[in-house]
């Protein structure tokens, strides 16, 4: 298995991880906040963002075209074009970087769909190690209410319903997500996750999310250093 | 039949009775004027083929030949898609006709597709682990045409060189047709260094094409024969 390396260019990666209805968007959202009304360099992405991939996984999931190996495949697709473009020119030129889920997405979901580990991983060996992963960690229950709470239907793969694990989506959501739960309690260690408490209020995970950033980046290298047009 | 690593997950090997016959060679090797004599050829005789090819995926056909045109992706990126094309086709046309006992006919395979990377400096391991999906076929043929061959027979088709097939995203020179000859030249050296590796027939494509149609003739029937392929 090609390991994967940790960068050595001036910019910071921070990426956060959870399951659906963790809250690590609004708790990256809210350090985008904080880093840009201080003045940093800071730049977004988010997961199976990329405009030129876009067509192909949506006619993709449309049609159920998609093979656990091509789901992997597609969404590796996605990533490299986001980390080509955009990621690594950009953490070469001194941004902090933050990633709305990053590989360890894929290495969860896609071993889940029954993908070998191995194939992924090296698959994704091209990108950096993040400098910080925080881990939205919630019980699997309370994750499960949140996202049903707000949505009438579930997707065909956000369910997991490729897996035939059950034919009732909800019950299907349920052990597919377990799955990719037990995937990241797997990784939380090899990778050295920052573990978030997700049950926490809001402004407390946030609290701590910057307490830990401002503890692990020299900030104030990343201060723009040309003036702005506001 | 084998993978050349784990393998796509859940096929069962055993159930592949049909054979798997690639035809590589550089663009204007005759590879698809062989292919048609080897379909009427192998028809004639009874036997059920299918043919393949590179980006004819339902996936990302489209999408690919587009994102190609304007000369968008980056190396990975590019990579990536041309294996979520092959892996598509590979699980929806190739894994199927071999299972209904069908002689499939691949025009070109996962060699073009790494001598590609390989010659723009990707990295072998990776392409190695990548397409440890692929499946080992009964024989690869290469047809190997001397560059200077080449120039005259897509001359002869297109009156123009491809973009693409003369290397002219990674061009050493300004000049198209000296960036032809280089990477054809570079290819041809990275099919050398994979002929062993791969088990690839060499056949010398620089014949007329009923020649090397005999010849194709005489191996492909040895292939049945030894195999007591019904």
């Amino acid at each position: 298995m090609a390991e994967i390396k940790r960068h050595n260019s001036p910019g910071r990666l921070v990426a956060v991880e959870g399951l659906d209805g963790s809250g690590k968007s609004t708790q990256v959202y809210l350090l985008k906040r904080y880093l840009e009304l201080e003045g940093y360099k800071v730049f977004f992405t988010e997961w199976n963002s990329s405009l030129l991939v876009k067509n192909a996984t949506k006619k993709g999931k449309k049609a159920q075209l998609l093979t656990p190996t091509t789901f992997s495949l597609i969404h590796c697709t996605d990533f490299a074009d986001r980390y080509e473009r955009q990621i690594w020119p950009l953490l070469c030129a001194g941004y902090i970087v933050l990633a709305d889920r990053y590989f360890f997405t894929a290495f969860a979901r896609d071993v889940a769909r029954g993908c070998d580990p191995e194939w992924v991983q090296t698959m994704y060996s091209f990108a950096t190690l993040p400098d910080i992963t925080f881990f939205f960690k919630v019980p699997l229950e309370t994750a499960i209410s949140r996202i049903l709470e707000g949505r009438p239907a579930l997707k065909y793969h956000e369910a997991g319903m490729d897996l035939g694990l059950s034919s009732d989506p909800y019950e299907s959501f349920r052990i597919f997500q377990g799955m990719i739960d037990r995937g990241y309690d797997e990784m939380a260690q090899k990778f050295g996750f920052t573990i978030i408490d997700a049950s926490q209020p809001v402004d407390k995970q946030q609290q701590f999310v910057r307490q830990i950033v401002a503890k692990s980046i020299d900030l104030p290298a990343y201060k723009w250093r040309v003036r702005r047009k506001v | 039949m084998t993978f050349y690593g784990k393998g796509l997950p859940k096929i069962n090997v055993s159930s592949l009775t049909g054979k798997l016959i690639v035809i590589e060679g550089a663009d204007g090797s005759g590879r698809s004027t062989q292919i048609q004599l080897l379909t009427n050829w192998l028809e004639g005789h009874g036997f059920a083929t299918v043919n393949v090819g590179l980006k004819r995926s339902n996936l990302v056909s489209a999408e690919l030949e587009e994102a190609m045109q304007g000369n968008v992706l980056s190396p990975i990126t590019l990579s990536l898609f041309y294996a979520t094309d092959f892996v598509d086709q590979l699980e929806n046309n190739i894994v199927p006709a071999l299972r209904a006992g069908f002689i499939v006919l691949a025009d070109r395979y996962i060699y073009t597709l790494m001598a590609r990377d390989i010659v723009r400096d990707g990295d072998r391991e990776w392409l190695k682990s990548l397409y440890s999906l692929a499946l080992v076929p009964d024989a690869v043929f290469y047809l190997e045409v001397s560059p200077r061959f080449l120039v005259e027979r897509n001359f002869q088709k297109n009156v123009s060189l491809d973009y693409w097939e003369s290397g002219m995203d990674v061009r050493s020179s300004r000049d198209i047709f000296d960036n032809f000859i280089r990477y054809q030249r570079k290819m041809r050296a990275e099919f050398k260094r994979m002929q062993e590796h791969y088990k690839f027939e060499v056949v010398n494509g620089n014949r007329s094409p009923m020649a090397i149609a005999r010849e194709l003739q005489a191996k492909v029937e040895k292939l049945l024969s030894n195999s007591n392929f019904a």
